[in-house]
């Protein structure tokens, strides 16, 4: 059941992560600093708006909208201009997102840990079979999966989607039939920020705050989404449901080498498909 | 002018100059110089893969890490002496890339990039929770320093101190594997891994396996690598999980792009600036990563050549006024 709740965050990240690499072609290692900045910013719009009802759901979207913005500003000033460089100075730009904004939020919140707590709606929790289960577990279970279908949705079933997949597979071709590949690039990036952003404000609860959960976190997103295939939407919901699964059953079977478990099955399928579970091979 | 610039033996004229730090500086230049002379090989391998073969190698750190490891435990745990542990690391590291290597270059662009930090990845984990051999997350303290009194016993070497022996090592065994890289990059091996990289069609199409050259380069620049963390890891006095941490792959990286990696020189020159620049900041401020990620964007929109490229087109623009006038 932890595990289950620690695939639906992994899922959150890596889903945006994935969505990111569909399109754009990079893999974005700011997207565990975006992840940490939404739980940084959900911290501070809780502190600021402690006293009004509902607070933390406020903070949650605030948290998002402020990451996305984040995220469209940087793609807009700077991203934008590296489309059509070699994928070496695209990976090193995110790289050097991941030292500023680590540092940047070093610098503006301490590194002490911070927390905050669960809103009131979801207090408690309910037992099966003699462990109790919060609330807001069940609440995160619930979301993974209603935001992995929202998406979904939108990429396969609306015209936004269809531009998106265009985009993917020949931007210049799409750009030629008139769409506006650059706001579209942006969207993209604002979206997959907002998923980073919402996943970090809603860990907030269960877990503490602290610097260095960026490199955390986009380790282990980088992980699921090799597992469950580079740009593959269900792959990525596979890739964090078994990560989640091998995990907590890997502190069972093997205890103290739980994070080895991941990583041999991550090299397994790195060998045998190396293009992922449900990815497609690329030559 | 050109010409007699190439016929200088810079490799030659760099040994002798960095020869001459224990004599002019006191303990903390001959301690950054070691730091930089091995760093300085670390990037250069790297450039093996990046500059000359067009390889995005994103976990060249794993073969720096397996290297340390590999020296580390043969000398610490199983006492083997420093000049048998030295050759065994680079070769048993060449071995893990020859193994990786296979089934990175199946991929290529991004996709190569993300299986070799996947294969880093792994080198880390493996690292970090295999107690028994590799000390888990305590890491090998206390690596032993290889038994240097001969030099003591060189003329005109007897007043120096263990540091100072150890960077005159560190020094020569890095400039034998650095003329190595330079003649492996001139000889028509690397002029075909050049001509992978300019164009991967048109290699094969002229009769060149690419994957097995790009096997080979990959091979030998883990060897390289290894030699590298071998001597790191003794400097250090220890090995770390540490060293394996796929951000140290990064790191090793905007290096060789801060120096330059269209020149061979390149990531060596950005090895010392980034040494001495991590040094003199860090005495400063604790913010060093955002300090070194202004400087990497900088260099990504406006100095992409590096250092060396800045320099070589200042120099053109000098001489195209000069003969103007």
């Amino acid at each position: 059941m932890g595990g289950l709740t620690a695939a639906m965050f992994l899922f959150l990240i890596a889903s945006g992560l994935s969505l990111i690499f569909g399109v754009l072609r990079v893999l974005n290692f700011a997207h565990g600093s975006f992840y940490m900045l939404g739980a940084y910013l959900a911290w501070q719009i809780v502190h600021w708006v402690t006293t009004a009802t509902g607070h933390f759901w406020l903070a949650a979207i605030g948290a998002a909208a402020g990451v996305a913005i984040l995220g469209g500003v940087i793609e807009r000033c700077l991203f934008r201009y590296l489309y059509d460089r070699e994928e070496l100075y695209q990976l090193l730009f995110t790289y050097a997102l991941v030292l500023i904004l680590g540092d940047a939020a070093k610098f503006a919140w301490g590194t002490e840990q911070l927390s905050v707590s669960r809103p009131s709606l979801l207090n408690g929790g309910f037992e099966i079979l003699g462990t109790i289960v919060p609330y807001y577990n069940v609440f995160i279970i619930a979301t993974g999966p209603l935001i992995a279908l929202g998406v979904w949705l939108m990429l396969t079933r609306t015209g936004l989607g269809r531009m998106v997949r265009a985009a993917a597979l020949d931007r210049e071709m799409l750009d030629a039939l008139g769409a506006n590949v650059g706001w579209l690039y942006t969207g993209m990036f604002m979206l997959s920020s907002a998923l980073a952003g919402l996943a970090g404000a809603l860990v907030t609860p269960i877990q503490g705050i602290v610097p260095g959960m960026d490199v955390e976190i986009i380790v282990q997103a980088f992980i699921v989404v090799v597992i469950g295939g580079l740009g593959s939407f269900w792959g990525t919901f596979w890739g964090s449901v078994l990560y989640g699964q091998v995990l907590s059953f890997g502190i069972l079977v093997f205890p103290g080498f739980s994070l080895f478990s991941v990583f041999a099955l991550m090299a397994v399928i790195l060998i045998v498909r190396p293009w992922g579970l449900f990815g497609r091979p690329i030559r | 002018m050109k010409n007699l610039a190439a016929r200088v033996p810079w490799t030659l004229v760099v040994f002798l100059l960095a020869l001459t730090i224990p004599w002019l500086g006191g303990r903390y230049y001959t301690f950054l110089a070691t730091q930089i002379v091995i760093y300085a090989l670390f990037a250069l391998s790297l450039n093996l893969l990046l500059g000359v073969t067009g390889l995005v190698s994103f976990g060249h750190v794993a073969y720096f890490g397996i290297g340390a490891y590999f020296c580390g435990i043969l000398m610490k745990t199983l006492g083997v002496p420093f000049f048998i542990a030295f050759p065994a690391a680079g070769l048993g590291t060449g071995l893990f890339a020859l193994v990786f290597g296979y089934f990175c270059v199946r991929l290529t662009k991004i996709y190569f990039a993300m299986l070799t930090l996947a294969f880093s990845q792994i080198v880390w984990a493996i690292c970090f929770k295999w107690n028994d051999v590799t000390g888990g997350d305590q890491g090998l303290p206390d690596v032993p320093f290889p038994d240097l009194h001969w030099i003591a016993s060189l003329p005109g070497f007897s007043h120096f101190r263990i540091g100072d022996q150890f960077y005159f090592l560190a020094l020569v065994l890095v400039m034998l594997c650095v003329a190595a890289l330079r003649r492996l990059q001139s000889s028509p091996f690397g002029r075909v891994l050049t001509t992978i990289r300019e164009n991967r069609e048109r290699a094969a199409f002229v009769g060149v396996n690419v994957r097995r050259y790009e096997l080979a380069a990959f091979t030998v620049a883990g060897i390289f690598a290894g030699f590298s963390g071998a001597l790191f890891g003794i400097f250090n006095r220890g090995v770390f999980a540490d060293y394996v941490f796929w951000s140290k792959s990064a790191d090793v990286m905007i290096m060789t792009i801060l120096g330059g990696m269209n020149h061979f020189w390149g990531p060596a020159v950005g090895a010392a600036v980034l040494t001495i620049l991590n040094q003199q900041i860090t005495s400063y401020t604790e913010y060093w990563p955002f300090v070194l990620g202004t400087i990497l964007v900088l260099l990504l929109f406006v100095f992409p050549g590096g250092i060396m490229g800045a320099l070589d087109a200042g120099w053109t623009r000098l001489r195209h006024r000069r003969s103007n006038a």
